[in-house]
């Protein structure tokens, strides 16, 4: 064997410096092959997302908090997604589900525990307290380092159409029905005004919790609808019930 | 004349657009970023009109532009505002690092509170400070190697500029809370359309400048930079596929939900750290190590066999940011492999910027630049052995979540991405200006020093910081209960946060020392200071040997 043989391989690759179209097509060619056969699956492969009971889009005043908790960044301290060991599980809950997040637009799993997880927080701690602590976190929990986030209570919640952000959801996937766009506005006010709320709320969405948040009855603020939405995070699936555990045991591969 | 008309005329219609824009705005946060638009029309129609030689145009004479000179104004404008850049990036994060030690430093404004600012402080050192960085030396270089002029000058001018206008527009948005919500791409539907336009456009003087080119082969730096601009075209458009509530509001949700969302999302994410901070920034090395160190690039066969490698394996990696979620396993793991996989490729990197000393040891006492890359590519394998590390899922299972991945991301990022872009600062400055060299060499050792200790306080105590969490949080008692409530955790890691900000200080003082020597040298001043190094030199002993008679 000749050198001129065994450099072979790499004189070729000189085709490739001498023509930056090839190198081009080449090179992109190489980097989509792992986003194609990671990602394009999770579209179509039947158990990315399990099936389980109790799953709904969130309400206008709750998609409405959770706006304001992406507004605010919060995910970039809180996770909203509980890994299976058992001291995740006995500190913050059942392990977090794929369905869970299914209707997040975007999804808020977070990457940094600077804060607890939030994805179970849902009525584990009362309004009040809530209202107090994004007030003053420090007055609640004097080791905490979270900002202080009282202007969410002097803050009436104005955010222009709620059917436009019903209607924008719905476009990228989200089931809401016709009447929940119809009723999108009345639906954003009455879960905050008991005694206004529309009779088919809380059919319309099962386990809604309709009251006022923020210890401020006659006023719709920005704090209502954060206080709303982490109520309702990890309540929707009752992931203890004999069903849920009978179909999670059967899941494999976790 | 025609053809200043026609640009007025665009800039004019921008300006329009904008202000139309404006008026209809929706929200606070689009209206104020519609308001810079049309600032940014106004002041291009501004400066097309002034630049005019009226006199010139209305003869019909058009100057012909020097062939035999390269385009440079864009090269020197980004190497000052990379500088710029640079110290903004480090102050809003040696902020947040003192705002976790003291939270009263949230100030209780919305505008100040950790949520906002740390967005701002990712994007302000990624993508303003690297971002400013790529554009310049790839600018730099792609003319260099290919020997020719960069191509379409114009469209150039609006890839820099239109560059920076959407830095301003991601940093005021995240100020005034306009984000979508993403780590990394949190910018808005509105201002990721226009880094689209802006990045096509990259690649059209880029590939434009390379189609030019007078030397035959394309030199392995712009292989790199083209599978930067490529990828991260690509990672662009599939992570921000949105729909905006009302085409008058900032808000959009996008596309992807849940499970696909986070990862596509960590798809993007592990791959602007891959193609935006690695790849770009090899390309930087691949030309500017060999130039300062005047030896040619240590090895032609590993620099092919581990860019096709890194490119490949790169893409593979993101679900290791998912790791015991609810990502499917097979996913999770395929990303671990190729996650472990990829240390070979990086450290290929590594061993050819480092390799490319050979014969040139000596500099790295004598030349603070040349320290200064050893010290970056040295980093840079650190951590692109600490990634893979970390990306086995057991070991993820107790640094995910914590610290530990904060000082694993700083020791790339102020370690490889900042030492390297300090280097080719220093390369460029005296160049571009026509200097000898720059203002003062003693403050690069300086800057050195101060980053390098800096980078030590940082990493260190994020280790410390992470581990120490990590362990808390799974902390069993004899009673089998939890041991750690999470406040416990939080109180546990301040002396930790306290170190790790004074490392902040000391590598935003390097910084600050970096901006002083750079404005000195653009004003054409050099420091009288003693060199570096000198050989001993005694002038009492510098004489003949004279017997001395004895008393």
């Amino acid at each position: 064997m000749t050198t001129e043989t065994k450099k072979e391989p790499w004189a070729r690759h000189k085709k490739l410096e001498k023509n930056v179209a090839l190198l081009g097509v080449l090179a992109f060619a190489a980097v989509t092959v792992g986003g194609i056969v990671e990602i394009a699956p999770l579209f179509w492969i039947d158990n990315t997302i399990e099936k389980v009971d109790g799953m709904r889009p969130y309400t206008p005043l709750e998609q409405a908090g959770r706006d304001i908790y992406v507004r605010e960044g919060c995910y970039v301290c809180h996770s909203q997604m509980i890994r299976p060991f058992r001291d995740e599980v006995e500190r913050y809950g059942h392990y977090s589900l794929a369905a869970e997040s299914m209707y997040d637009h975007p999804f808020q799993w977070g990457s940094k525990r600077t804060g607890p997880d939030l994805a179970r927080v849902g009525l584990k701690y009362s309004d009040e307290w809530h209202v107090q602590h994004l007030k003053n976190p420090q007055g609640v929990v004097p080791e905490s380092v979270m900002p202080q986030y009282a202007f969410l209570a002097e803050r009436e919640l104005k955010i222009g159409d709620p059917a436009a952000r019903l209607t924008a959801l719905y476009r990228v996937g989200v089931p809401y029905t016709a009447t929940d766009l119809k009723q999108a506005e009345a639906d954003l006010k009455g879960q905050a005004d008991p005694l206004n709320a529309s009779a088919d709320l809380q059919e319309r969405y099962p386990k809604a919790q309709v009251r006022d948040f923020d210890g401020q009855p006659d006023r719709l603020t920005e704090m209502d609808a954060l206080v709303a939405y982490l109520q309702v995070l990890g309540t929707l699936v009752d992931v203890n019930a004999p069903a849920a555990q009978e179909d999670l045991a059967k899941e494999k591969g976790r | 004349m025609e053809s200043l008309v026609a640009r007025a005329g665009w800039w004019l219609a921008a300006l329009l657009f904008a202000v139309f824009m404006f008026a209809n705005a929706l929200d606070t946060g689009f209206a104020v970023h519609m308001a810079i638009f049309a600032l940014a029309a106004l002041a291009g129609l501004v400066i097309s009109l002034r630049k005019t030689d009226y006199k010139l145009a209305a003869a019909g004479i058009k100057l012909p532009t020097d062939q035999s000179r390269y385009d440079d104004d864009l090269v020197r404008a980004g190497v000052i505002l990379t500088t710029f850049w640079g110290c903004v990036g480090f102050l809003v994060g040696l902020v947040i690092a003192l705002q976790l030690s003291f939270p009263a430093l949230n100030l209780g404004f919305e505008y100040t509170t950790f949520g906002r600012l740390r967005p701002l402080h990712t994007s302000a050192v990624i993508f303003a400070f690297g971002g400013t960085a790529l554009i310049a030396t790839s600018f730099y270089i792609v003319q260099r190697t290919c020997r020719a002029r960069l191509a379409f000058p114009a469209l150039a001018r609006f890839v820099f500029w239109g560059y920076q206008l959407f830095i301003v527009l991601a940093a005021t948005g995240y100020v005034l809370g306009v984000t979508q919500g993403k780590e990394y791409a949190e910018p808005e539907w509105y201002v990721d359309l226009w880094l689209t336009l802006v990045w096509v456009a990259y690649l059209v003087v880029f590939v434009g400048t390379i189609v030019k080119r007078t030397e035959p082969h394309i030199y392995v730096a712009n292989w790199f930079f083209l599978s930067f601009i490529l990828t991260v075209a690509m990672l662009h458009l599939v992570n921000n596929v949105n729909l905006p509530v009302s085409v008058f509001g900032s808000l959009s949700y996008p596309l992807w939900a849940g499970v696909q969302g986070a990862l596509v999302q960590w798809w993007y994410g592990h791959n602007a750290v891959g193609f935006f901070l690695t790849a770009g920034f090899l390309a930087m090395m691949y030309y500017f190590v060999p130039k300062q160190a005047e030896r040619p690039v240590y090895s032609y066969r590993l620099s092919i066999v581990h860019f096709w490698a890194l490119i490949f394996l790169y893409i593979w990696a993101g679900p290791h940011h998912l790791h015991y979620t609810a990502l499917p396993d097979w996913a999770q793991t395929l990303g671990m492999v190729f996650s472990v996989m990829l240390w070979m490729p990086s450290w290929g990197g590594m061993i050819n910027g480092l390799m490319t000393l050979n014969g040139a040891w000596d500099k790295v006492r004598t030349d603070p630049i040349i320290r200064m890359m050893v010290m970056s590519i040295a980093f840079y394998g650190m951590s692109t052995f600490e990634g893979p590390m970390m990306s086995i899922k057991s070991v993820n299972s107790l640094s995910h979540y914590t610290d530990w991945t904060i000082g694993h991301v700083h020791s790339g990022a102020l370690g490889w991405n900042g030492m390297i872009t300090f280097s080719a600062i220093y390369f460029l400055a005296p160049r571009l200006w026509g200097r000898t060299r720059m203002y003062s060499q003693r403050m690069i050792n300086w800057h050195f020093w101060l980053a390098t200790i800096g980078i030590v306080f940082y990493a260190a105590s994020m280790w410390v910081a992470g581990v120490t969490q990590g362990l808390m949080w799974r902390e069993y008692g004899a009673d089998n209960y939890l041991v750690n409530s999470f406040a416990e955790t939080v109180a546990a890691l301040h002396p930790m946060y306290l170190a790790r900000a004074f490392g902040g200080i000391l590598y935003l003082s390097g910084a600050l020392i970096m901006a002083w020597n750079v404005w000195q040298t653009v004003a054409g001043n050099l420091r009288q200071e003693e060199p570096l190094r000198q050989p001993a030199y005694d002038p009492a002993a510098d004489r003949p040997l004279v017997a001395v008679p004895a008393e």
